[in-house]
């Protein structure tokens, strides 16, 4: 089993790992202790104090919130979601490319979908416009719930208490 | 897992070929039911061999895994086909006695499932009585419809016995290069039907006393276009099958049998408990949904096929709920699948299930101990009727690929939410992309003689980007982890094709904080052949991957050809010629060094079926990109320049996507003005708010399309064939979207054939056979 420092933790979060030490965490078992350093240099870079519980993308978190200590999903900027059991796109703005002029935005003639059958549906932080996530489905297709995580399972699994919420 | 309780049968009943005395069938019912009874593979709470003596377990383990991968490295060194000596398309498996696989080589690690479920289907339906299991037989497969994948596939299956009784099999598999069907290449269009698709051999006994019987032999070759590269596929397979039998005798001369059959129970045991080790140790409990799809554009002129009711444009559909249980098990529901099609993109389940193995072990299970266990630790879900569980012996499957490889994409970036949740960053996939376009074709070739190609260049793809770096430019196939787009030189003496030239395809990786790799392409001129024909087989009018939490999907795919080209002429004269670089398919830069009336098709058309090819025309091979990680906005503007002077990235869509500020001096290299791009990002962020529409809204918008029913056609294909198979699938569509009750959509409604809709016959309905079903469905 390997292990690693909290600066080498970081450092993946930042994409500065060096080489070896990426290679040895992808071929070695796996640290358990990972999640906890993990979550604490998530913690040093946002700029609120609600607990981090979960990362769900480079900009978006499951935290817990509040005197009550509510689960809601949340922008890295501030900008919460509601509750995590939710689908979070339902409150964000999307942006729908759904003719080859918006399409073409994005990438060349003839190298992007048609969307007589496939569209790109962007969703994007009202408050600070970072784009979390790219759905690209056909028309009417409903929007995704991608992730409803088990927490007290998954803290079982850690070893560590569940959030009081969970 | 079903159990086929009773063989009934008119054969005499042979002497049992087991120590137990027990039949095939039974030995293999009472491991199922130890192993549904106790939760535990084979009933074995404990692993008793590996836990008293480790050393010699381990022993086992390690001889027979570097002989089997040993045995393929020497084996594929017979072929002659470069699908299998250049690309390393073949795999070796040893199986017990049920039919489970202990352990297998690199490769086309499908396979172990495949030729899995063809040793249980000999076992379900009594081959011991009839045709025989004897020392020295050798037994043929390529059936889909007992779980190979495409026909093209061709397993040969070799018992394995000790002092007269059956203590395992072993399986070897390669890719050959043409079965016979339709079209020419080894998965190829036109056919729509099983009955096209190429000579199908169902578990056929080739060979007694370890010589292929001569009859096969004369028939297998002419079924065939390519008799040498077949003929030598097949000794390539026996030659590997009996170097593994050789190991087997060998380990147990000295490790003894009662060790060898102890081992053979538990390391199945022990993968089972590998992969439940590895969910809990990767992943996070809970639900995850995701949904992948591909096109099938026929109703364009290009796709010429026998029957009408095939003429339609349809999608295909695969939603998946992965459920990771508190006790570390998963559940992978695919309800909603859309259902098969009059094409050659169906699958059969264990083509699903096995394939998956194929994706997991390059990212939840990188380990050399994959074997069946796995499988008892999964749970699958296949509904009845759709594309990756037929209920119709008519369906085709020459390029299953088509879609397996889409919707396993779609499993890569949902599992990978798991690993970013954990902080494994390190393990984040954004999903693979669809590897192809595949080249195709035949006729008579450069030698004069009979022929079909399928290039597999395709087997070096771009990645998918990582959540700590970009994905590998021209590198991978989720199908073949080796990932090789071979030769140039050895391609060029496979297929009377000229390279005019082959770089790397700018602009294909999907944007991101990292990007997708990108793919590559490659413009072939026909050259020396007699009468030839190619296609197209990839995906155009849609992406199979999406990008991953804020990264966007690769290019999707284009078709470029031309005919009367001129250049035969142009290179007598010494004019300028395209050489391979169609770095922007809207500057249409081929046709300027092509003749005033040279005919050009380039568009959205990826799949077609055979054109004449006269030489002198040009195909261009177009191999596809992998998907991005992350807001583009976070991308590093020195990745960004580096993109632009390695010629990975179009300016505008530096500008555009990445929002950054960029010029170029006169040497012509690009530079990225870090201030202004900050600000110009800051732009862009305001631009999404402003261009934004609340989801709610939109919702609401989109009710009202639905309500309407302003879709395309296929569009609308699409959902009602998933509909017609899942009231589940219906439900929920008619809930998120607030339809009124008596809202649906029909097929009948849309005034399009639905052959198979309705009237099917299923596998099951012939006599006397009894299919092999390990999953629910």
């Amino acid at each position: 089993m390997s292990t690693y420092t909290k600066k080498q933790v970081s450092d993946l979060v930042k994409g500065d790992l060096d080489w070896d030490t990426l290679h040895r965490m992808l071929s070695m078992p796996k640290d358990k202790e990972r999640y906890s350093h993990y979550i604490s240099v998530l913690q040093e870079q946002v700029d609120w104090d609600d607990r981090i519980i979960l990362p769900l993308g480079p900009h978006l978190f499951l935290a817990e919130t509040g005197e009550d200590k509510s689960l809601v999903t949340k922008c890295e900027c501030g900008y919460e979601y509601g509750d995590y059991q939710k689908n979070w796109k339902l409150n964000a703005l999307i942006y729908v490319r759904d003719s080859e002029e918006k399409m073409q935005q994005v990438y060349p003639k003839l190298m992007a979908p048609d969307t007589g059958w496939q569209v790109y549906r962007e969703y994007y932080c009202p408050s600070c416009g970072t784009m979390h996530d790219v759905e690209a489905p056909t028309p009417w297709y409903p929007v995704i719930h991608d992730f409803q995580p088990d927490l007290k399972a998954f803290f079982d699994w850690l070893d560590l208490p569940a959030p009081v919420n969970a | 897992m079903t159990i086929q309780e009773t063989i009934v049968s008119s054969e005499t009943k042979p002497a049992s070929l087991l120590r137990s005395g027990l039949t095939l069938n039974d030995h293999r019912n009472l491991m199922l039911q130890r192993t549904k009874e106790t939760g535990f593979y084979d009933g074995l709470e404990k692993l008793e061999f590996k836990e008293s003596d480790p050393i010699g377990y381990e022993r086992i383990f390690s001889k027979l895994r570097a002989g089997l991968v040993n045995s393929r490295e020497v084996a594929k060194k017979i072929a002659a086909s470069p699908i299998v000596e250049q690309e390393g398309e073949l795999c070796f498996t040893l199986y017990n006695v049920a039919g489970d696989c202990i352990a297998t080589s690199t490769g086309i690690i499908i396979h172990v499932g495949t030729m899995g479920a063809a040793i249980k289907y000999m076992i379900q339906n009594n081959w011991e009585s009839n045709p025989g299991i004897n020392p020295g037989d050798m037994f043929t497969n390529n059936d889909c419809q007992i779980g190979n994948v495409h026909p093209c596939d061709i397993a040969t299956i070799v018992p394995i016995f000790h002092e007269g009784n059956l203590i395992g099999w072993v399986g070897g598999v390669t890719h050959v290069i043409d079965v016979g069907a339709v079209g020419p290449g080894s998965m190829s269009n036109g056919q729509i039907q099983r009955f096209g698709d190429g000579v199908q051999i169902t578990c056929r006994k080739t060979g007694v006393n370890d010589t292929p019987l001569r009859d096969w032999l004369h028939e297998s070759q002419r079924n065939v276009r390519t008799p040498k590269y077949w003929i030598l596929d097949e000794k390539t397979r026996i030659a590997g099958c009996h170097m593994i039998r050789d190991l087997v005798e060998e380990t147990v001369r000295e490790e003894g049998i009662e060790a060898y059959e102890k081992f053979a129970s538990e390391v199945i045991e022990d993968g089972r408990r590998g992969l439940t080790s590895r969910i809990r140790s990767m992943t996070i409990p809970g639900k995850i949904r995701t949904v992948a799809f591909v096109d099938v554009p026929y109703s364009h002129e290009d796709v010429v096929v026998p029957s009408p009711f095939a003429k339609v444009d349809t999608i295909m559909h695969a939603p998946c709920e992965i459920t990771v249980k508190p006790d570390a098990t998963w559940r992978l529901d695919f309800e909603g699948c859309s259902r098969w099609g009059w094409h050659t993109y169906n699958a059969n389940p264990v083509a699903f299930t096995s394939g998956i193995w194929v994706m997991m072990t390059q990212s939840l299970v990188p380990t050399e101990r994959i074997n069946d266990g796995a499988r008892y630790a999964t749970e699958f879900r296949l509904p009845k009727g759709t594309w990756t569980n037929p209920d119709d012996r008519r369906t085709a499957h020459a390029d299953a690929w088509h879609f397996l490889v889409s919707s396993w994409s779609s499993l890569w970036r949902g599992i990978s939410r798991s690993y970013f949740g954990r902080g494994y960053l390190e393990e984040v996939n954004a999903g693979n992309s669809n590897p192809c376009n595949w080249l195709q074709g035949g006729g008579i070739n450069q030698e004069g003689e009979i022929h079909a190609v399928n290039s597999f260049e395709t087997a070096a793809c771009g990645t998918g980007a990582c959540a700590v770096k970009d994905g590998l430019n021209h590198a991978a196939a989720i199908w073949n982890p080796e990932g090789d787009m071979g030769d140039i030189e050895i391609w060029e003496l496979a297929e009377p094709l000229l390279y005019m030239g082959r770089t790397i395809k700018t602009n294909t990786g999907g944007y991101g904080k990292y990007r997708g790799g990108l793919g590559f392409e490659t413009l072939r001129m026909v050259w020396g052949s007699a009468d030839w024909t190619m296609f197209f087989m990839g995906n155009g009018y849609m992406n199979s991957d999406w990008g991953l939490m804020g990264g966007y999907p690769a290019a999707t795919g284009y078709r470029f050809e031309a005919h009367n080209t001129g250049l035969l002429e142009r290179i007598q004269n010494g004019q300028s010629l395209p050489q391979g670089k169609d770095r922007d398919p809207g500057e249409r830069e081929f046709e300027k060094h092509l003749g005033a009336d040279a005919q050009v098709k380039r568009d959205k058309q990826c799949i077609t079926t055979e054109a004449i090819f006269e030489n002198g025309d040009l195909y261009l091979n177009y191999l596809r990109g992998g998907p991005g990680f992350g807001d583009p906005l976070d991308r590093d503007p020195d990745a960004i320049e580096d993109d632009l002077n390695q010629n990975f990235l179009l300016p505008e869509f530096a500008e555009k996507v990445y929002g950054v500020v960029i010029s170029q001096n006169k040497a012509g290299d690009w530079s990225v003005d870090r201030q202004k791009t900050a600000a110009r990002r800051l732009d862009v962020r305001r631009e999404r708010i402003a261009r934004g529409k609340p989801t709610q809204q939109w919702i609401e918008d989109e009710r009202q399309k639905i309500l309407d029913k302003e879709a395309s056609l296929q569009v609308q294909q699409m959902f009602a064939s998933s509909f017609r198979l899942s009231e589940k699938f219906l439900g929920e569509f008619k809930t998120f979207w607030d339809l009124p009750a008596g809202w649906d959509l029909k097929e009948e409604d849309l005034g399009i054939p639905m052959f198979g809709a309705k009237h099917h016959m299923d596998l099951s309905e012939l006599p006397d056979v009894h299919p092999v079903i390990m999953t629910e469905q």
